[in-house]
């Protein structure tokens, strides 16, 4: 076994606590992949271009083949697997993607729904250049963005009679 | 009557383990699994003098460490090149790499040696310790230096050439001499990479307990790695089971095998008595996978005053990298798909295959027709300028027409089979294609933008595309008691929808609901006969034998229900998964129930299973088996054809240049496109768009960057420039043609590659229109326009 010194830290993620023992240069996505076993988070360039592994921390998308675990122990994170509604249902970015034909092989999926939900929390009804700039940043080689787009405004469209509803 | 589900927008039913981050790739597989790095070449050229290892022996948490000098005496064949998959008479000087690296390396990236290490940090730090001297060699880099041969790339291969290609159909020369018009062009296309989101990736688990392989891996071919894994590894093929989980992507990269971390994972797993995993990482992606697309052309052609073709000449020289181990199929589709929807004349094509010290050449998505298409087209609109005519009438001229269908080409095809269109409508997709983009209108638009001081140009150009090549794929389908219909076809899925379209196929034929369809692919435990996903060929090849086997399996479950129901077998149909006298809902038995009654049993375990026991099924006097007959409501097909079925298609694109900047922005994207019948057009769509971005990728963005000494300057996606959101068109306007196809019970042809066929081509011809001089190479950035323009103004 390594004798790399390791450190024991608690990892908040989807609402869970984990206690996870890392050496300090163990990244992020490598730790909840690995160590947590949530696999849905997946990595396809490791230096932050492709935008794949982006997870929420404290509610805002990030990187986290470009962070590594101790550094989040402080932090509330959520991974794909956190974005289904509390009943078990398809949250409404999840939904959307499904009903527009919006993923193919579904490896940069999960970075996209993860970015999305946290921008149409900033912007509820983002028109089509908005939802483009939303998801500029996140690398798609199978689906030549065209119907990621539309699931964008169809997730706002749905995450505003989602939280309708929840008024009522 | 169940609703017809082939042709219908039906939403995927993979989705919904993919959103929710439930998918399977490689790298989720064995959690428990020891993990490889590969020691890669960083030189492009250099005889390997010595390595040391001996650092990393003492290494806490490395369990092995090997060169090429170990791994003969684990399995004999390791210390044997990797295989040549597809051979060709005419590749005379075809090489393949080794696992690890035998005393030379011959391009950045080439494996040479290889550890297992608790991780994959602890596996990387062990190859920083390993010591490797090498004697450098000039390196070959680029078609200009592999055709000048002043070095060579393999010392027993002259003039760098592993291959020269030769056909021809009639006389080219003397029917371009005796032409009253001629012209040569010459072109150039540059390198390229397919760029999965997922690497390759492979795990393997050695099962001591049953003696068995476990081998997981990203790839479009499960049964290729099955069969060159048994191979190299010296394992009877019935100890190896090769399972493709998900996929993420392929375009073709992941079609060549097995890459030696797919030979060297297994044997890790088998020697360590421990799950072994290899992720490659992107950098490695890079320089260590598979680029396409690089050829230089050059094209002498003879015409009437028409510009009907009298006489075409192509001679290309094709980039194959360092080693050959997917054979000529690149040039050899570029060689005979460059003709697309025209007739030739008189066509001589010769190609030059070439070493060059850089990352081998295999098929990336369109595979050497971009290329073509790119030749062809720009031979088009060279013919159209000389002549002063319409860019559309040059090629109407040319078509070939419907009525000349089935169209022989008198050239062999990349299969072996004889280039022979099937169908296709190629007149009516010009006028489809003309009125999509608005091409009779362009002039008056192109006025206004020029009022405003704006320059726009409009292109266009045509493809077909061979698709559903041999040479065989199978389906196996079981109806379980429950009633639930399990298909397993053994080509793979790397995002195309399978299970959702293969289902379809299965509803209609078998009148089962589209929710108790299952469908698995690319596990050769569950179906060992299957060839692979490439050539556009999964819904020809896998939905035409899902299709036959839901056929046989249908026979049975009526000649069985018919018996039951003491009924004629024409009297019966299946709707909704229950078989029924026709048109007398209630009257029918269930599928489930038919599966029970096919399959005579001697115990009991629960009510359906006791209702099968033999004591309560069939006549006592007959064999509880009928003659002829095999237990089970299953169903078994292979679909087999004659030769490939031929997809088309149009595009046509606007562009705007910045007259100051050269930047160049794409106003309007239009695709026509015939796939004969769709199976689920929603799907379809998806295909185009996806192609249609990689085409953008490729006609403006993506080339591979490698200086004089083969570094590759450009290997992260910071520097390789695909596109985002902001770089593909807003909206593609698409339009279908269903021109079906003779050849298969479904009238289907492929659609997985189309879209990114004529990308290059199209946008070429846009750019030259807007700019006024001739664009022959791709991909174009704003730079090199900006500098051509000062080159054609100077």
């Amino acid at each position: 076994m390594s004798t790399e010194q390791l450190h024991r830290i608690r990892l908040q993620v989807n609402g869970v606590a984990h206690e996870v023992e890392v050496p300090a240069r163990r990244l992020l996505s490598d730790a909840l992949r690995h160590d947590l076993g949530l696999t849905g988070t997946h990595v396809g360039c490791e230096h932050g271009v492709c935008g794949a592994c982006t997870i929420l921390v404290d509610g805002t998308p990030m990187r986290s083949c470009l962070m590594f675990a101790v550094s989040a122990a402080d932090s509330e994170l959520t991974t794909v697997e956190g974005l289904a509604n509390a009943d078990g249902t398809l949250g409404p970015v999840q939904q959307a993607f499904r009903e527009c034909h919006g993923l193919q092989c579904g490896f940069c999926t999960p970075g996209f729904l993860t970015t999305i939900t946290a921008g149409i929390k900033e912007n509820p009804s983002p028109s089509e250049d908005e939802a483009r700039e939303m998801i500029a940043g996140n690398l798609c080689r199978c689906t030549g963005y065209q119907n990621i787009v539309k699931a964008v405004c169809r997730a706002a469209e749905l995450a505003a009679t989602h939280s309708g509803e929840a008024d009522q | 009557m169940t609703t017809r589900m082939m042709g219908a927008k039906v939403a995927r039913v993979e989705d919904d383990r993919f959103v929710r981050g439930h998918g399977r790739y490689v790298d989720d597989v064995a959690p428990d699994a020891l993990h490889a790095a590969v020691l890669r070449s960083p030189h492009a050229h250099a005889r390997i003098r010595s390595i040391d290892v001996d650092a990393v022996l003492d290494l806490d948490g490395v369990h092995a460490v090997w060169t090429y000098e170990d791994l003969a005496p684990l399995a004999p064949a390791m210390g044997e090149p990797l295989p040549l998959l597809i051979p060709h008479p005419t590749l005379t000087h075809g090489r393949t790499q080794y696992a690890l690296a035998k005393d030379e390396v011959n391009y950045v990236g080439e494996a040479i040696a290889f550890v297992v290490a608790d991780d994959r940090y602890l596996a990387e730090d062990a190859l920083d310790r390993i010591v490797v001297e090498y004697d450098l060699l000039p390196a070959v880099v680029g078609i200009d230096a592999a055709r000048a041969a002043e070095r060579l790339v393999h010392e027993d291969v002259p003039g760098n050439v592993a291959a020269r290609m030769e056909q021809a159909n009639g006389d080219a020369a003397a029917a371009i001499a005796a032409a009253p018009h001629t012209l040569s062009l010459d072109l150039e296309i540059e390198r390229s990479a397919c760029m999965p989101l997922e690497g390759r990736g492979v795990a393997a688990r050695w099962d001591t307990d049953n003696g068995r392989l476990q081998l997981w891996t990203s790839t479009q071919t499960s049964t290729g790695v099955r069969a060159a894994v048994a191979a190299k590894l010296g394992l009877d093929l019935m100890r190896v089971d090769v399972i493709t989980p998900d996929v993420g992507g392929g375009f073709g990269v992941k079609i060549n095998h097995p890459w030696p971390e797919e030979l060297l994972v297994p044997l890790a797993a088998r020697l360590l008595g421990r799950a072994v995993k290899f992720t490659e990482d992107r950098r490695e992606h890079f320089i260590s996978s598979a680029h396409e697309r690089g050829q230089q052309h050059h094209v002498e052609v003879g015409f009437d005053d028409e510009g009907r073709l009298l006489g075409l000449d192509v001679r290309f020289w094709h980039d194959n990298g360092a080693y050959t181990p997917y054979g000529l199929i690149v040039p050899i589709i570029t060689s005979t798909q460059l003709l697309g929807p025209y007739k030739p004349g008189a066509y001589h094509v010769q190609f030059d295959s070439l070493y060059t010290n850089t990352v081998i050449v295999t098929p990336y998505r369109g595979a050497g027709r971009p290329q073509g298409c790119f030749v062809m087209e720009r031979t088009m609109d060279a013919i159209a300028a000389y002549l002063g005519k319409d860019r559309t009438e040059v090629r109407s001229i040319n078509l070939i027409q419907p009525d000349e269908m089935p169209y022989e080409h008198g050239l062999t095809f990349q299969d072996g089979r004889e280039l022979t269109y099937d169908s296709g409508d190629f007149p009516t997709m010009l006028t489809k294609i003309k009125e999509l983009v608005g091409w009779d209108e362009f002039e008056t638009f192109r006025a206004e933008m020029a009022a405003q001081g704006r320059r726009v140009g409009i292109g266009l150009a045509a493809y077909v595309e061979g698709t559903g090549v041999g040479p065989y794929e199978g389906a196996h389908i079981t109806v379980e008691t429950s009633g639930k219909v399990k298909v397993a076809t053994g080509l793979t899925t790397q995002g195309q929808g399978h299970q959702t379209a293969f289902a379809q196929i299965v509803a209609d034929e078998l009148g089962v609901p589209f929710e108790d369809v299952e469908i698995t692919t690319g596990d050769t435990r569950r179906m060992p006969y299957a060839v692979g996903t490439f050539a556009s060929r999964a819904a020809v090849m896998s939905g035409s034998a899902i299709h036959l086997a839901a056929k046989k399996t249908k026979e049975k479950a009526l000649r069985i229900a018919a018996e039951a129901l003491e009924a004629d077998v024409e009297d019966l149909e299946i709707v909704d998964g229950v078989v029924q006298v026709k048109g007398s809902p209630g009257s029918g038995i269930g599928l489930g129930t038919v599966a029970v009654l096919s399959n005579p049993l001697r115990y009991a375990f629960d009510e359906a299973s006791k209702a099968a026991t033999q004591f309560n099924v069939g006549d006592p006097t007959k064999p509880p088996v009928a003659a002829g007959e095999e237990p089970g409501l299953e169903g078994k097909d292979f679909y087999s054809p004659p030769r490939s079925t031929f997809a088309s298609g149009m595009h046509a694109v606007i562009v705007e240049t910045d007259p100051l900047t050269a930047e160049i922005t794409i106003l309007k994207y239009a695709v026509v496109h015939d796939c004969g019948h769709l199976i689920n057009p929603m799907i379809v769509e998806g295909q185009i768009h996806g192609g249609v971005a990689q085409g953008v990728g490729g006609a403006l963005y993506e080339r591979m960057a490698y200086d004089e000494a083969g570094q590759l300057q450009n290997a992260s996606f910071m520097d390789f420039l695909m596109p985002y959101v902001t770089e593909v068109p807003t909206s593609i306007d698409i339009d279908h043609l269903e021109t079906p196809s003779p050849l298969n019970p479904l009238g289907i042809k492929g659609a997985g590659e189309a879209g990114v066929i004529p990308g290059s081509a199209a946008f070429a011809a846009a750019i030259e229109d807007a700019e006024g001089f001739p664009i022959t190479a791709m991909p174009i950035s704003p730079s090199q326009l900006f500098d051509l323009r000062a080159a054609h103004h100077a």
